[in-house]
């Protein structure tokens, strides 16, 4: 692999920037199909920092590999909705084809086939990432077709048969994806005329625009709903040399696109929703933290950057407002759940590892480059831009006393239409399953696997902060599904994306899903059931980001609300059952040293 | 009144949990008084002669024997104990645990640097012998473990405390000073 020339230009095109080596790396891995050891060191060279700094950031993401990935790396989505949609059977056809297994690159270095977490393509399960480029809705026979294509040489986007529908069909994205957008709300999702929110903001003072957010009583839109317009206060109030607005695209939680729909439909209202925030803190400049996933849509996003330049809605001036300039940048991840943490995302955007930070400081006061930061979810600066345009007491109308506005679901399988709606909140479950067609299921997923899964007995209860708190992931489980495959995919998930650094969390997490599988597997006990719960409360407690304190969720959940399902799996009759089988765990050595258990087996004394 | 009765055991572990249980120093007088040891190192009792109160283990499972002995303490002790982090964890013996067993047999009877080149290479099959498991494990997932006590090794502090709240049918309350470790 020529990899010299390809550092050296990678360096070049990024200025020997160390804070911008995800954007070096995904260069290398791009053109070269991994990122190998010289390549490591190479770059570690020309940027003047060790090795294992680089080799630390290369290892982090798991769309960078050390060995190559395939001169088409497929990543074939493996969370439960795609399995529920046929994954197997894709998976299977793909292998075939292919001639090597999930985790091999054929001997030729041509086609590889990898696992990965959600794409944020649940509403048109299964699907892939072939070089970047998507592949949605997949069954054996497309991926057999994708593969002669692959044999063949083709590029993946010449692949594409057909377009989505609204921008996804646009000359510069030219993508399958479908929005399946089922319900328009009057915020996030109604038509936005660009400038009538940034120019009612430049006639107010920043103070008067944190007011009319704190008057709309917008709650962050990311799950934790932490009120908009007081963070925007904390951070205008720090002293810094700078201010930044970063936005969080990198939704990566399990079920959720609905930002993926925002950003294909509305892009124009979300950037302007930064320039509301830039204005409101004091900010010159933006940050959109894409997920690697979502790399499709950047020259896209690049062009309605460009535009809302042109139009005087992003730059210098903006709005005609003198002494008021700001302006936005795209940075991309390239594959990590933790990222969605906004303190993970803030280092992986300076060109770390995307592991957490302690905190306090808190964004606010030592965010992006260690610089007073608003961090915000996408819904929440679109349902900004949107307070600007239409007034904070109009935004408050709507929704609940306490859940303010709409909120945006991405809603995915065992329903008859999957796909994005906005709803006022304060919507039940039962009412949502109505619409999206979906009134038979067993249980519902409100949140991904680090929210909520709820029974059939509690399909009354509201989406809201003050019930259903959901960062707009919601998966509904058919009475055909087994429940504990569903626990037991997000459990995987889990242990896949801990990014290692607190032990509860790195440990505990796989700790948990084998005690998951031991009662799977009927060799539980009731006190299995007990050291799941007081396991899991451990890790909630001690782990430092959110990651770890809503890891154990899916089993804790289930347990609270699905309690007979545990009970009925375990035997009651015994206090402590091993998973422990002596003739197994001898097996290998008695093979090679032809020892024989009978003479040693406590059991079987005389055998 | 009969005395309350301890038995020990040193799986795979290296005899150091039991050293730091030994640095009690002159309570172990006190101790005496208090129980009596049936099958352990400490007075070279070989085998369960009665049942047993407390059963104190040092070590994780590495072999068929171990297996054994751990299986004979949890049928004669109605406590069992867990003795610091390698009947806990597995501790620096469950290194081996991802290196597929052919590979350690080979490596310490085949390639090790004290295998003398003019002997022949022989493999110890000897069924006297205990059998190695495919990998070590902590005593918990072979029988049910009652208490854990924490350390490499534990402090003798914490061995006393243990025992001695046990004893007295308090229950263990152990200070942050002797679970920390840094």
């Amino acid at each position: 692999m020529p990899s010299k020339g390809l550092v050296t230009a990678a360096l070049g095109r990024h200025r020997h920037d160390r804070a911008r080596l995800i954007d070096i790396l995904r260069d290398i891995q791009a053109q070269a199909g991994c990122v190998s050891p010289e390549a490591v060191a190479e770059i570690a060279a020309g940027l003047g920092v060790s090795t294992v700094a680089v080799e630390g950031v290369a290892t982090f993401y798991h769309f960078f590999s050390a060995r190559p990935a395939g001169t088409y790396a497929v990543y074939l989505n493996d969370n439960i909705v795609s399995v529920m949609k046929g994954r197997a059977a894709v998976a299977a056809a793909f292998e075939k084809a292919v001639g090597c297994k999930f985790g091999e690159t054929t001997p030729d270095g041509r086609i590889g086939l990898h696992r990965t977490s959600c794409i944020g393509m649940n509403d048109q399960e299964p699907a892939a990432l072939i070089n970047g480029v998507v592949f949605t809705s997949l069954t054996p026979a497309k991926a057999r077709v994708i593969v002669e294509g692959m044999k063949a040489g083709m590029d993946p986007k010449a692949m594409v048969a057909s377009f989505g529908d609204g921008a996804n069909a646009s000359k510069i994205v030219r993508a399958m994806v479908k929005n399946n957008i089922r319900k328009e709300g009057p915020v996030v999702l109604a038509p936005f005329r660009s400038g009538s929110a940034i120019k009612k903001a430049v006639k107010l003072t920043p103070e008067e625009v944190i007011a009319e957010v704190k008057k709309s009583n917008l709650l962050g839109r990311g799950g934790a709903g932490f009120p908009t317009g007081l963070k925007w206060e904390f951070c205008r109030r720090e002293k810094g040399e700078a201010h930044y607005v970063v936005c969080n695209a990198d939704e990566g939680e399990p079920g959720t696109f609905k930002d993926r729909v925002i950003l294909t439909e509305r892009p124009h209202l979300l950037f302007e929703g930064m320039a509301v925030a830039g204005y409101a803190v004091g900010a010159k400049e933006g940050v959109l933290y894409l997920r690697a996933e979502y790399a499709y849509l950047l020259p896209y996003l690049q062009k309605v950057l460009a535009d809302l330049r042109k139009k005087g809605l992003l730059g210098k001036k903006i709005a005609g407002k003198t002494g008021f300039s700001f302006d936005i940048t795209i940075k991309l991840g390239a594959g990590a759940y933790v990222c969605g943490e906004e303190s993970a995302l803030l280092q992986s955007a300076q060109g770390e590892r995307g592991e957490p930070r302690d905190r306090p400081p808190f964004p606010v006061s030592s965010g992006y480059r260690f610089l007073p930061t608003t961090v915000n979810n996408v819904e929440t600066l679109c349902a900004a831009a949107r307070i600007l345009e239409k007034g904070g007491a109009w935004f408050k109308d709507m929704g609940t006393a306490r859940s303010a506005g709409t909120k945006v679901l991405s809603v995915s399988g065992d329903c008859k239409k999957p796909g994005v709606y906005e709803v006022p909140f304060g919507l039940t479950v039962r009412r949502l399953l109505e619409m999206a067609g979906g009134t038979d299921a067993r249980a519902v997923q409100v949140g991904g696997p680090s929210g909520c899964c709820i029974s059939r007995g509690q399909f009354d209860r509201a989406i809201a902060f003050e019930d259903l708190a959901t960062g707009g992931s919601v998966i509904v489980i058919g009475p055909q599904r087994k429940l504990f495959e569903v626990i037991h995919n997000f459990m995987e998930f889990f242990v896949e994306e801990s990014c290692g650094w607190c032990v509860p969390c790195r440990a505990g997490n796989p700790l948990l899903l084998r005690k998951l599988e031991k009662i799977m597997s009927g060799k539980g006990t009731p006190s299995d059931i007990a050291d799941l719960e007081s396991w899991g409360k451990t890790i909630k407690a001690m782990s430092r980001c959110g990651l770890g304190q809503t890891s154990p969720n899916p089993i804790l959940t289930t347990i609270q609300n699905f309690r007979e399902l545990y009970e009925s799996k375990v035997d009651r009759n015994r206090d402590f059952k091993p998973e422990f089988d002596l003739a197994e765990s001898v097996k290998a050595a008695s093979e090679i040293t032809g020892q024989k258990l009978a003479a040693h087996d406590p059991e079987n004394p005389h055998a | 009144m009969s005395k309350p009765v301890i038995a020990t055991a040193s799986l795979a572990g290296c005899f150091g949990c039991h050293m730091s249980f030994l640095d009690i120093d002159e309570r172990i007088l006190d101790l005496i008084d208090l129980v009596e040891f049936n099958k352990s190192p400490i007075d070279d009792i070989k085998t369960f002669t009665k049942p047993v109160d407390v059963g104190i283990i040092e070590g994780g499972c590495c072999n068929s024997e171990n297996v054994e002995v751990l299986r004979e303490f949890r049928k004669h002790c109605k406590v069992l104990i867990s003795l610091g982090e390698c009947a806990i964890m597995g501790g620096l013996p469950a290194m081996r645990n991802g290196i597929p067993v052919r590979e350690c047999l080979e490596e310490a009877y085949f390639h090790s640097p004290t295998i003398d080149p003019a002997d022949p290479r022989l493999m110890p099959g000897d069924e006297d012998l205990p059998i190695i498991l495919d990998k070590v494990y902590p005593l918990h997932e072979i029988v049910k473990i009652d208490a854990y006590l924490p350390g490499c090794p534990p402090s003798a502090d914490l061995i006393w405390k243990a025992l001695t709240s046990l004893l007295e049918g308090k229950p263990l309350e152990i200070p942050y000073s002797l679970l920390k470790f840094d």
